[in-house]
């Protein structure tokens, strides 16, 4: 809302600097965002009368006009139509600044001379001073406007930007403002009641109101106004509008727009004559009617938006827009102007599904009273009967089903101080409420009050409503700061938040950058991931109104989106890169809300050790991937076992399941060659993904402390020669089933031209060692011989010589 | 004899001078100290002198051979020395070389916030609590004092989940993580100190300032006795920790459906210091939170009697956090994950 400060000072004395209005209103409640002052840059331009107008010598459309400025007197050039003797108008000098007329750029004014007549200063029109756009004539000022005083000093204003807060309809309105500028600053309000004579005939007998539909209706009035001629509004009104943001059209609509402006009614002028059957029906709007509102478009309306009929045909959309059936034009004569009082919601249903925002509708969507209604049909038709003459009818119509008494709240003074933690006095309180328009009265303890609220507040219903206005007139800094307190709430985290924090750590100090991408993604995206088209499984959950196709569902999985990071940042950067996202994927379930599985992704490409001056790149392979799963888990404590996965999206042979008791917890492998191929790699991508929700029990157990061996191990190595098919896993198994066997580890996996076709090699180191006592070989000598025993009878290995 | 063990001492002295290398050492220990040695010879023969004799001519041959000793072992010493030395010398590296990949990862840059702000309220007494991205739209408007068609639901614009309907409730991404309050308030029992972290998700075009999904983390206080004064204690505690001690804070009144009274908090401009720039749009002050005495009405709601109980709530969005501290002025940034991006923070 856009608050002009000289039209603030009508309703309430101004002693601060605008900056001080601005910050008092802004920290109780009404933020001030920029501050236009108008005549900022009319330094040099002073109010003049023109005393004579004389032909320019060599150019017919110009004049020499010769301007009074009460201690001086200038002769200029200009070429405007509108110059009369007498009239007073805004002089720039020379080194003023002015807005240029064409190229609408602040300008220094220069000595010229114009067809070889010196002029040194100009008479202003509007657009040059900044106040509007007219450019036709000169800047005409009333005749009573002070000869030779600064211009700034006569029409100079500043403009407020105000933000509303959607539960103050109340200062969407001049006179809002000016209340809230009065109870901040100590001063009082004065809005005079509007009075106007009544002399047409008895508006009963020109119009019949009749409210259809109470529920989205509360309150209809009405006031007649004929003999009414359509002209320009005058420059006061016009400059007021203009520096709230409003065009000026005729004196009518502005009218109705000036009082919306002033008391934060919303009216509407209809072309009485235009209205059928002399009648007003306010009705709900048949399904599938068709309407054409006033800007010309044709809108169908649905059941649940309110009109306002004649006795045939819808009139205008309630509380909207009007009807271009019942617009004020030249040849209105007659005017029935309307002040009502909408159902909010309704009002906010019809503005938005028809996606029409305008003044009137923000004002009744955010509730205001009904009691609004009647002081600001008065004020227009006022304006109305003085500024477009007419004859006002007797009487008006106020039809009002709605109307209800408000009961005053209780406030005990103790609550003040429950809700702020600050003990304000009784005067206090009251000063406080009374200057922004509250009845307060004390009960008999005086330590409660009745407070009655003023009727253009419809935002206070209860106790704490009235501390928050408390609380915002005596300041908000007057409230002590103060720390929380005993008692401290017992605590219970979530363990998979601690889960969450020591994956994403592990994985940071392992060299792995975590990204966040969005949790949306496309249907098109999640079918990249597949090597063979076909339907998704699961079907990802879908938004019903997506803001765009790229962002049209939810994520059923971390990969998609990582992958397409993983892509982007390839472009540019060569070496190896680790990425990984922890966050939500979305799967659907038949009732409830969506699941919402906590989820963890890696991705890795590139060298695992990359080339420096110290050798050659290591590539990146399923071992490194794996192996990032087996730390992660490791230090958890974690044992999982890795078989044989099924992942689609992943290198048929290639890949591992991850699980632990028979649950799985994730996967790691290569990306199938057609998804990397989809997602234009040229070079094997390895993933690993874990399911956090799955992971989480087994990361809880109890773990038992293990003493450090006393007694030194004693060490073997051994190399095997085994059938290709026979895997790592067969072989520890074995050996790990002996007694003494502490660690088996594999060192070397060879397979080539030292062994037969068909077969590999495998080195492993044995540990063997005693928690009782030092080993010897003849201890040891035998358990091994068992071992090869065992693993030549069960795997056909043979020691390689 | 007294003579010869002179003469001895001082041929091997002149000797030892004139060695250049360790084995020569060897060679003249065993010369002048060996068995066959002058030297030894003389002590041997201690035993055919008289006693007098003796004891004069074996005092000094000793002095002479522990002399000999000493120098001996200095100059091996000298030689190790200069062995050290040239050793040293040849294991020379030039220290200038990168050193050995050590690759460290980085949390991105809203984790980081999210966590530093988790960490400031956990120290008050707050617990970390997380709810669901995909809620009823009760949770994330009408137990918040938003019905349906109210001017408020204007600024949340809405992504609405196709997802099965339950008992009137219509799924929705929550618009602010103010919906876990709704649901904290319903399950648990005062004395209550949550903060609830999360994603949350707006139908908005994206551009510079917007993007469809961010983060916010509100915070919920539930107990007798908690005031205004309280909140203002614990905002003004994270706005110390958050961004200094010195950065002056502003509370103003603001409006959120679900508080009464309702708070904005702002901290001193971070560029212009207060005196108005283009980041704070003139204004030298910049909005960090909302905040609140928490509405009666949601409490009722959700089952706490608000006449026993006082309660606050405040919520804070977080990109805006980094953004500013970082002077980063593209919010997209954060979603793009460009590497060169997150490797910064």
């Amino acid at each position: 809302m856009k608050v002009s400060l000289e039209w603030l000072r009508q309703y309430v004395a101004v002693n601060q600097p605008p900056s001080e209005i601005a910050s008092r209103l802004t920290l109780a409640g009404h933020e001030v965002g920029e501050m236009q002052a108008i005549g900022g840059s009319w330094e040099g331009i002073v109010i003049g009368q023109i005393t004579e107008v004389n032909p320019h010598p060599n150019a017919d459309r110009l004049r020499l006009v010769t301007v009074d400025l009460r201690t001086d007197r200038q002769t200029v050039v200009c070429g405007a139509p509108n110059l009369h003797v007498g009239d007073k108008v805004p002089f720039a000098s020379v080194g003023a600044q002015l807005i240029d007329g064409h190229s609408g750029e602040l300008v220094r004014l220069k000595m010229a001379k114009i067809r070889g007549v010196a002029s040194s200063g100009m008479v202003c029109s509007e657009k040059e001073l900044g106040i509007s756009d007219s450019h036709e004539g000169i800047m005409v000022l009333p005749a009573e406007a002070p000869l030779g005083t600064p211009l700034a000093d006569y029409l100079g204003d500043v403009v407020f930007d105000v933000e509303v807060t959607p539960n103050r309809p109340d200062c969407l309105s001049v006179i809002g403002i000016a209340r809230e500028v009065a109870a901040l600053t100590g001063e009082s309000l004065a809005v005079p009641e509007a009075s106007y004579e009544e002399t047409g005939l008895p508006i009963d007998q020109q119009i019949s109101v009749e409210i259809a539909d109470p529920d989205l209706c509360p309150r209809y009035c009405a006031t007649l106004i004929t003999g009414v001629k359509l002209a320009e509004s005058p420059r006061w009104m016009q400059r007021r509008l203009l520096a709230c943001g409003q065009r000026p059209i005729n004196n009518i609509v502005d009218i109705t727009n000036y009082v919306m402006l002033e008391y934060g009614q919303p009216l509407h002028a209809f072309d009485y004559n235009l209205l059928r059957g002399k009648r007003i029906i306010v009705r709900r709007a048949a399904e599938g009617e068709v309407f054409v509102t006033l800007d010309g478009v044709e809108r169908m309306l649905s059941g649940n938006m309110l009109v306002i009929a004649d006795a045939e045909r819808a009139v205008a959309l309630a509380g909207v827009m009007g009807g271009a059936n019942s617009e004020v034009t030249e040849e209105t004569t007659a005017i029935l102007l309307e002040a009502a009082n909408f159902n909010p919601g309704s009002i906010h249903y019809t503005g938005r599904s028809l996606g029409l925002a305008s003044e009137a509708n923000a004002r009744f969507e955010r509730g205001i009273r009904p009691e609004l209604t009647l002081p600001a049909v008065r004020q227009a038709t006022r304006l109305i009967a003085e500024l477009g003459g007419g004859e006002v009818a007797r009487g008006l119509v106020d039809v009002y089903p709605g109307k209800h008494e408000h009961e005053p709240i209780l406030l005990p003074t103790e609550k003040v101080r429950r809700v702020l933690g600050v003990e304000f006095s009784l005067d206090q309180i009251v000063g406080a409420l009374t200057s922004l328009g509250f009845e307060c009265k004390t009960s008999a303890s005086a330590s409660e009050l009745w407070v009655t609220v003023p009727y253009w507040r419809s935002d206070v219903h209860q106790a704490v409503d009235l501390v928050e206005e408390v609380a915002r007139i005596i300041g908000y800094d007057q409230i002590p700061s103060t720390l929380l307190g005993e008692p401290l709430p017992r605590q219970n985290p979530e363990p998979i938040l601690k889960l969450k924090q020591e994956l994403t750590g592990s994985l940071v100090g392992g060299g792995f950058e975590e990204v966040i991408t969005y949790s949306l993604t496309s249907r098109e995206m999640l079918l990249k991931l597949l090597p063979e088209p076909h339907a998704l499984e699961p079907a990802p959950v879908r938004l019903v109104n997506p803001m765009t196709v790229e962002q049209g569902c939810l994520r059923s999985n971390l990969r998609v989106n990582l992958m397409t990071v993983l892509e982007v940042n390839r472009r540019h950067e060569q070496g190896a890169i680790r990425l990984f996202e922890q966050g939500k994927v979305y799967l659907p379930r038949t009732e409830g809300l969506p699941e919402e599985r906590e989820m963890l992704c890696g991705l890795l490409i590139g060298a695992r050790q990359e080339k420096s001056w110290r050798g050659g790149e290591e590539a990146v392979d399923f071992f490194a991937a794996k192996g990032v799963v087996e730390g992660l888990l490791g230090r958890l404590g974690v044992a999982a076992s890795f078989e044989p996965g099924q992942d689609e999206s992943l290198h048929p042979s290639r890949q591992a399941a991850l699980g632990i008791e028979g649950n799985r917890l994730g996967v790691v492998g290569e990306l199938h060659p057609k998804v990397l191929k989809a997602f234009d790699f040229d070079e094997p991508v390895y993933l690993f993904e874990i399911d956090l929700g799955a992971l989480l029990p087994f990361t809880v157990g109890h773990r038992m402390f293990q003493p450090i061996p006393r007694f030194p191990p004693i060490v073997r190595d051994i190399a095997l020669i085994v059938d290709a098919a026979v895997t790592h896993l067969q072989v520890q198994d074995i050996v790990k089933s002996f007694p003494l066997v502490t660690e088996v580890d594999i060192f070397d996996v060879y397979a080539g031209e030292q062994v037969p076709g068909g077969k590999k090699s495998l080195a492993y180191r044995i540990t063997y060692q005693s928690v009782t006592q030092t080993l010897t070989d003849e201890q040891v000598n035998p358990v091994q011989q068992k071992i090869l025993d065992k693993l030549s009878r069960e795997l056909g290995a043979t020691l390689r010589a | 004899m007294q003579e010869q063990l002179e003469e001895i001492r001082l041929k091997a002295l002149g000797e030892l001078d004139r060695i250049n290398d360790v084995p020569e050492l060897e060679s003249w220990r065993v010369r002048n100290l060996g068995k066959k040695s002058g030297l030894t010879r003389i002590l041997r023969s201690l035993a055919s002198l008289s006693l007098d004799e003796r004891r004069a001519v074996g005092a000094r041959a000793n002095e002479v051979k522990s002399s000999l000793e000493d120098s001996l072992e200095q100059r091996r010493q000298a030689f190790h020395e200069v062995q050290l030395a040239e050793f040293v010398e040849r294991e020379a590296i030039d220290i200038t070389l990168p050193g050995r990949s050590f690759p460290l990862g980085h949390l991105h840059s809203i984790t980081q916030t999210l966590r530093e702000i988790i960490d400031i309220f956990v120290s008050m007494g707050f617990q970390v609590v997380e709810g669901p991205d995909v809620e009823w739209d009760y949770y994330n408007f009408e137990a918040l004092n938003i019905p349906e068609e109210h001017p408020a639901r204007d600024n949340m614009a809405t992504l609405w989940v196709d997802s099965p309907a339950s008992k009137g409730m219509v799924p929705l991404l929550r618009t602010h993580t103010t919906s876990v309050s709704a649901r904290v308030i319903e399950t648990m029992k005062p004395p209550i100190r949550v903060i609830e972290p999360g994603r949350v998700y707006r139908y908005e075009a994206t551009d510079v300032t917007h993007t469809p999904m961010f983060h916010q983390i509100d915070a919920l206080a539930v107990d007798k006795g908690i005031t205004m004064a309280d909140l203002k204690g614990t905002l003004y505690e994270f706005a110390r920790r958050f961004f200094g001690a010195d950065r002056r804070v502003r509370f103003r009144c603001d409006y959120f459906p679900f508080v009464e009274p309702g708070v904005e908090m702002a901290i001193e401009c971070l560029v212009c210091g207060g005196s108005g720039c283009r980041l704070c749009a003139n204004s030298g002050w910049i909005e960090i939170l909302g905040a609140g005495m928490t509405h009666p009405q949601v409490l009722e709601r959700g089952g706490i009697d608000p006449e026993v109980y006082g309660s606050f709530a405040l919520g804070i969005g977080i990109e805006r956090l980094p953004m500013l501290r970082y002077g980063i002025d593209d919010i997209r940034l954060f979603f793009n994950n460009d590497l060169r991006f997150l490797r910064q923070f």
